[in-house]
C-alpha cells in the first residue's frame, strides 16, 4: 500500500511543484485563480483520455509514438514559459508597483495567463497520463482490495498536492518588490529543466544520436529519488547526473530567453521615453 | 552596442543548437536486443550488449498492467501499456554495468545491461 502511495506521489509531486510556482508567480494578477484551474481540469480530463489510447500511441512510428508525444508536449510548455518570461518581464516593474498596495489587483500578467494555463495543462497532462495508466494497472492486476488502493492512491495524490501548496506558500512569504523577480527566476529555470528533458527524450527516440559524457555524477551524494533531489528536479530540474547535452540545452535556454526578454525590456522602455 | 552583441550571441546560440540538432544524422541502430515483461519481471533481466554502439532495445509487455522502463544511469524513462510493445534507444554506453527497473513494480521488476567489448 505504501509503494502505491509513493508512485502516485512522485507522479504528483512534479506537476504540483510546477504549478505551485505558477501560481506564486501570478499572485494579484486579475483572473489568475480560473485560468489555472482551467489548466488543471483540461490536463486530467487530457490524462484520462491519453491513458486510454497510449498502446495504440505506443506503437506509434515503429515503437518511438510516446517520445513523440512527449516532445511535442515539452516544446509547447516550453514555448508557453518562454512567451510568459519575454513578455513579463518588460513589465514586472508595474506589477511590482501595484503588488505593494496590499489588496490591490494588477493587470498586468493577464497577457500571459493563457500561455500558463496552457503549461499547466502540459504538465499535469504529462505527469497524469502516467499516474492514470499506473493505477488502472492496478485496477487490473493488483491483489490489493479497491478500498485499499483508493486510500493509497487518495494519500500520494494528497501529499503531492501538498508539496505544491507549500511552495506557493513559502513563495508568498517573500516581500511583493521581490516576490516577481524570484518566481521569474524560477520559471527560467523550468523552462531550462524542460529543454533539458527534451534532449532526453529526443535522444531516446534517437532523433540525437549522441547525449554526450556525463557533465558530473553527484548521485552518492545527492541521488535523483532521494525526497530533496526530486523537490530539487520539481522546482530547479535538477539531475544528479545529467549528460553534457542536456545541461547545453538547459543552459542555452535559460540564457536565449533571457537575452530575448531583455532585449524586449529594452525595446519597451525606449518607446515609452519616446512617446514622454 | 551592448545591443548588437547580445544579438549576434543569440544568433550563434541558435545555430550551435541547430547544428547539433540536424547535421549530425540519425543512424539506424548498430546493435537490436529484444525484452519482455512478464509477471511483472524482466525477461531476460541481463542484457548483454557491444560497448560503444548504439542499441536498439525493443521491449514487449506481455502483462495486461503497463510497466514504466527505467533508467537513472542511461538516462532513460518510457512507459509500456500492457500488450503492448515500445521502442527505446540506448547507447552508445562505456564498458559496464547499466542498471534498470520497471517503476511500476521496483521491488520485482528489476535488470541490468552489460556493455562489453571495445
Amino acid at each position: 500500500m505504501f509503494g502505491t502511495g509513493l508512485i502516485v506521489f512522485r507522479e504528483a509531486l512534479e506537476a504540483a511543484l510546477f504549478i505551485g510556482i505558477i501560481a506564486a508567480s501570478t499572485r494579484g494578477v486579475i483572473n489568475r485563480t480560473p485560468w489555472l484551474c482551467f489548466g488543471v481540469v483540461v490536463g486530467i480530463l487530457g490524462s484520462i483520455l491519453m491513458a486510454s489510447v497510449m498502446g495504440q500511441i505506443s506503437a506509434w512510428a515503429d515503437g518511438i509514438g510516446q517520445d513523440i508525444v512527449t516532445a511535442c508536449i515539452l516544446s509547447i510548455a516550453l514555448c508557453m514559459l518562454a512567451w510568459h518570461c519575454i513578455w513579463v518581464s518588460p513589465n514586472s516593474h508595474q506589477m511590482v508597483q501595484d503588488a505593494k498596495q496590499i489588496g490591490s489587483a494588477t493587470s498586468n500578467g493577464t497577457q500571459t495567463l493563457w500561455a500558463l494555463a496552457i503549461a499547466v495543462a502540459l504538465s499535469v497532462l504529462r505527469e497524469g497520463a502516467e499516474t492514470v495508466l499506473f493505477v488502472s494497472g492496478l485496477v487490473l492486476g493488483s491483489t490489493e482490495s479497491l478500498g485499499t488502493l483508493t486510500l493509497s492512491v487518495a494519500f500520494g495524490l494528497a501529499m503531492g498536492v501538498l508539496a505544491g501548496w507549500l511552495i506557493y506558500k513559502g513563495l508568498g512569504q517573500i516581500k511583493p518588490q521581490r516576490l516577481f523577480a524570484v518566481t521569474n527566476i524560477l520559471i527560467l529555470m523550468l523552462a531550462g529543466s524542460l529543454a533539458s528533458q527534451l534532449a532526453k527524450t529526443a535522444n531516446q527516440a534517437d532523433w540525437i544520436p549522441h547525449l554526450g559524457d556525463q557533465a558530473w555524477d553527484i548521485s552518492a551524494l545527492l541521488p535523483n529519488d532521494s525526497a530533496i533531489g526530486m523537490v530539487l528536479h520539481g522546482v530547479l530540474g535538477f539531475d544528479a547526473s545529467p549528460t553534457q547535452l542536456q545541461v547545453l540545452f538547459y543552459l542555452a535556454t535559460i540564457m536565449l530567453i533571457w537575452i530575448v526578454a531583455s532585449q524586449m525590456k529594452l525595446m519597451i522602455s525606449r518607446s515609452r521615453m519616446a512617446l514622454v | 552596442m551592448r545591443t548588437h552583441s547580445s544579438k549576434s550571441m543569440a544568433i550563434a546560440l541558435c545555430i550551435s543548437f541547430a547544428s547539433y540538432l540536424f547535421i549530425s544524422p540519425a543512424q539506424a541502430a548498430d546493435y537490436e536486443v529484444t525484452m519482455v515483461i512478464k509477471n511483472h519481471l524482466f525477461e531476460p533481466s541481463v542484457l548483454n550488449v557491444p560497448a560503444n554502439k548504439r542499441i536498439k532495445l525493443t521491449v514487449q509487455n506481455l502483462d495486461n498492467t503497463p510497466e514504466e522502463f527505467e533508467s537513472h544511469s542511461m538516462k532513460r524513462e518510457k512507459v509500456i501499456p500492457g500488450g503492448a510493445k515500445a521502442v527505446i534507444f540506448l547507447g552508445p554506453l562505456k564498458p559496464g554495468r547499466y542498471e534498470f527497473m520497471g517503476e511500476f513494480n521496483p521491488t520485482t521488476a528489476k535488470g541490468v545491461v552489460v556493455a562489453e567489448g571495445a
